[in-house]
Formats: C-alpha cells, structure tokens, sequence
C-alpha cells in the first residue's frame, strides 16, 4: 500500500505540493448536478498536517469540491464525481471504498451547527460508540477529550446530561466539531463553519482551527477572506467550477500569479 | 391607516365568529350528550354490562371491547404505518415507487369507512365463517395505517436535510441514522400521527358492523363478536327503549369526551415537540 501511495505522488504535479507529504490528492475531478457541471478537472494536492482554505465567488464550486471528499453528495441522486480523490494511497471516489470507512477518515462540519435532538453526551458518544466498543469509563475519556479538544470541555462538564439544543450557536458548532474529531479522523473538513456566528464565536472557532492543524488536515471553505487569511497555510482559489491558482496562502493574499485572484482578493469583483 | 385598521378589525371579527361558531356546535354536542345521559352517567356506566330491555346497566362490555380492538389495530397499524412512512420519506424519496405509494396511500386515506369494513368482512369474516374482534381490530389497523404513514412520512420529510447530512458525515449507516438521530427529531410529529389516528379509529362504527359486529354479553373472547361503543350506541339509540337511549347518549359523551381528550393531548405533544 505505500509502495501505492508513493507511485501516486509521484504523478502528482510538482510544484502542488512542494512543502510536506500530501494527505488528500484530487485529480482530474469533475463534478455534475444532474447536466450541468460544478467542477472542472480539478487537480488539488492538499497537503497533511496543515489548513487549507478554499475561498471563491459564489456558486464557484467550493463546497461542492467539499462534500465530494467525504462523498456526502451520494444522498442525493442525480449527482456525480467523476475523476479521482486519492486519500492514502487509494481513490476513495471508487464504488467499491466502503463509505463508513471514508467519513470515519474524514470527518466533516457543516455550516449550520446542527446538533442533534439529544444530550450533549450522546452526541460526542454516537458515531464512538458505533466505531469502537470502548468500557464505560474509557468512553467518558474520549468524550472529555474531544469535548477538550474542542474548547467546550469547561462550558458543558456540569452539563452532559442536558440537551445540546440548549447550547448557544457557537457552542453548538464547537460540539459538532467534538463530535467529528471523537472518532479521530485524519481529515477535517470545514464548510463555512463560522459563517452562521457571531463574532466572539467566531474568533473562538478560528482559534480552535489553529490548535487543531497539528493533528489534523484540514480543508476550510469560507466566504470570508479574513477568515481565510488568518486560519490557512495554503488556499485555493476556485472561479466557475475551475481551480484557477493554489499556493502559500502568504503568496496569494500578497503576490498572486494570477489576475482573476488579484481582482477577487481585492474585492473587485466577487 | 383608517382603511387598515378597518380592514383589521373586520378580519379579526370574522376570525372570531368563526372560531366562536366551531366552539358552538362543540359546546352543544357535549352539553346534549352530557344532558341526555345524564341519567346512565353513573359509577355502573363502568361497571356493569350491556343490559337487556327496561333494566338497569352500563357500557363496561362496549368500553372493553373497544379498548381491546383499538389497541391491537394500533399495535399492528403503528409498526406497519411507521415503516412505510419511513420508506416513503428516507430510503424511497426519490424513487418513483415511492411517489406511486405515497399517492395511493392518499387515496386510501380518504377511503370511506364503510369500504374498509365490507373489505375485511369478504376477507375475514366470510373465510371464518364468523364475526369477530379480530376482524374489527384489522378493519381499524387498515383505517388507522394510512393516517401512520401520512404523518410519519411528513414529519420525516421535515427533518432538516443539514440534520441527514450531519449524521450521515459521521459514517453511520442509514438505519442507524434513521434509527436515533431522525425519529428522535421527528418523534413529536410522529406521536401526534398515532394519537390523531386513535382519536379517529376509537370512534369508527361502520367497519365494526360488518366485523366485530356486537356483544350483548360479557365476552374477552377477540375470535368471537366483540362489544364496542360505537355499534352499542347505534343499536341503543335506534331502539325503542329509554334505558338504552341514556345509555347511547352517555357512551356518545364518555366516546367525544375521550376524543377531545386525545386531541388536546395531541396539542401537547405537538407543542413539545417544538420547544426541543
């Protein structure tokens, strides 16, 4: 299987990936709602251990490129992915990857903090207990770990048995993001995770996003190039459904090579 | 402004009158069947048996029969009614199988009663060769599934799309997800389903003429006829005889009573349902 991985790399670009080993390399993707096609031969080497933001105008294809790495689209009928998404060493778009081995490996957090209908606990322990048959006293560890890890732990530890409904919005999406990393995925993915909070929340998620970038790779889609800016090492910048530069976020928010991106950055049009 | 105030007050006036005229006619059918049966609506309505002409009795037969045959038509309608609804709404949903089903089972929501009865009376009663609670219970199940799968399907459907994606994103499987994520999120929706449903089989008569028929006598026996409110009512207000005639409008009382009941239990779940 490495041997696999290390072929694949190979292949990939040069310059795409040019600082650390790439964690999720998507290739030739292309991306249709029924006829009309959201992704145009995309090629992305994300690399692991990092923040990748994918900032873009509307409807450019940004979270579609999202929900087509944990394959979420397959929900719905009449959507398809064609081309690959290698995630270590094996194309995850392939039928026959089974589909709970891929959202364990790749956890994801929508934009609406969607908790659900049950106590804060039960909500972290639901995919947990389904992945892993762990002692009670080892389940309550890894529920107050991730709850940790999410910056939750101190607002909720008096609180377990209450409703997650009771939670404000900002603690809301911190729970879902417990929930996502209880189950330790290697991939995060984040659609628009802040873009229904306040500011405070906001800055708390954002802080968050920093602390979790050792552990995980992580990819961001975000309206808002602040955002994208103060979180992302790297950012891809996506126009109609094309991957139009990615690069060191440093670079693109400063120099960039192409003149869609400079416009956009500048808000000139967008 | 005058124009809009005007206009408001006379929206508001016809909004009142209409509720005060539904309220009316509540008010009335309570007030009668309460003053009617004043005279069985004793302590031995509940304990006492059907009585033959020109004695004294009570319902306890009917009230038992009842409850038997409408608790078992919802044990076999809500699983049954719950399943189908889950189909229609999470596995099926985009199907055209599910568009056919949803659709006939819209025409048998408005299926008159009666058709239900003469239904299971060829099916049951005429392969037994005998009227039974049996046969009344699964005349009630067949009125009370369609209602099942209507508000189960629809509750399901209300369910944010977000709430699916979020559950599925974690990897579990459909019927995990379906299981304790989507009927906890639609479980007042669905509740309300089975109560309305129980209000509206618990009052039914013509399916059970044709298949539970009636009891004059104590009987626990579901193989053979079964007593039940609504027929005993039919039968004791047609007859010539006073006693049985108190005895009708106060089984019409207890029956709306228990009615109103369920649908202001009905309001409640809905009402929590919405707090969570």
């Amino acid at each position: 299987m490495n041997d696999a991985a290390a072929t694949l790399r190979i292949e990939t670009p040069a310059d795409a990936h040019a600082d650390g080993p790439v964690k999720i390399d998507i290739r030739a993707l292309d991306f249709f709602y029924g006829k009309s096609k959201a992704l145009n031969a995309v090629d992305l080497a994300v690399p692991a251990h990092a923040v990748t933001a994918i900032i873009g105008p509307s409807g450019c294809g940004k979270s579609t490129l999202l929900r087509t790495i944990n394959r979420i689209f397959e929900i719905y009928p009449d959507q398809n992915a064609e081309g690959e998404i290698v995630i270590d060493g094996e194309n995850v778009l392939d039928r026959r990857y089974k589909l709970s081995a891929l959202r364990r490996k790749v956890g994801m957090v929508f934009q609406k903090p969607t908790p659900f209908a049950s106590s804060i606990r039960n909500n972290v322990a639901f995919a947990l207990a389904y992945y892993e048959r762990l002692p009670r006293a080892e389940l309550n560890d890894r529920i107050e770990d991730a709850l940790r890890q999410a910056a939750l732990w101190d607002e909720v530890k008096d609180k377990l048995n209450a409703s997650a409904l009771s939670l404000s919005g900002g603690q809301q999406q911190r729970l879902c993001i417990a929930r996502t990393i209880a189950v330790q995925p290697g991939i995060v993915l984040l659609d628009e995770p802040t873009s229904a909070l306040d500011p405070i929340s906001t800055a708390k998620i954002e802080e968050l996003i920093h602390e979790m970038r050792t552990r995980f790779t992580i990819v961001i889609v975000t309206h808002n190039m602040q955002q994208a800016a103060r979180v992302s090492q790297k950012t891809a910048f996506f126009h109609l459904g094309n991957l139009v530069e990615f690069d060191d976020t440093s670079r693109i928010f400063t120099n960039p090579r192409v003149d869609r991106t400079r416009d956009y950055i500048t808000g000139r049009y967008g | 402004m005058l124009r809009r105030r005007l206009v408001d007050a006379i929206a508001l006036l016809f909004a009142g009158a209409a509720t005060l005229f539904g309220l009316f006619w509540l008010a009335w059918i309570l007030w009668t069947t309460l003053s009617e049966g004043a005279a069985a609506l004793k302590p031995s309505l509940f304990t006492e048996m059907t009585p033959p002409p020109g004695a004294e009795g009570g319902l306890l037969n009917a009230f038992y029969g009842s409850a038997m045959m409408v608790l078992l038509a919802i044990a076999i309608g809500t699983p049954i009614g719950i399943a189908a609804g889950t189909y229609l709404a999470e596995q099926g949903r985009y199907s055209k199988l599910a568009a056919i089903v949803r659709f006939v089972n819209d025409i048998l929501l408005s299926a008159p009663s009666i058709v239900i009865g003469l239904f299971i009376y060829e099916l049951v009663v005429r392969t037994t060769g005998h009227f039974s609670g049996f046969a009344g219970a699964l005349a009630l199940a067949m009125i009370l599934i369609p209602i099942v799968v209507r508000t189960s399907d629809e509750s399901l459907r209300l369910v944010p799309d977000q709430m699916r994606e979020a559950a599925f994103a974690l990897g579990l499987p459909r019927w995990r997800v379906t299981a304790r994520i989507l009927y906890k999120a639609a479980l007042s929706g669905i509740l309300t389903g089975i109560l309305l449903g129980l209000a509206r089989i618990s009052g039914e008569t013509a399916p059970l003429l044709f298949t539970a028929l009636n009891n004059q006598f104590w009987s626990a026996d579901l193989n053979a006829p079964l007593a039940n409110v609504p027929v005993v009512i039919f039968q004791y207000a047609m007859s010539p005889y006073d006693e049985w005639h108190a005895l009708a409008w106060a089984g019409a009382f207890v029956l709306t009573f228990f009615v109103l009941a369920l649908n202001l239990l009905v309001r409640f779940v809905a009402r929590k349902g919405l707090k969570t």
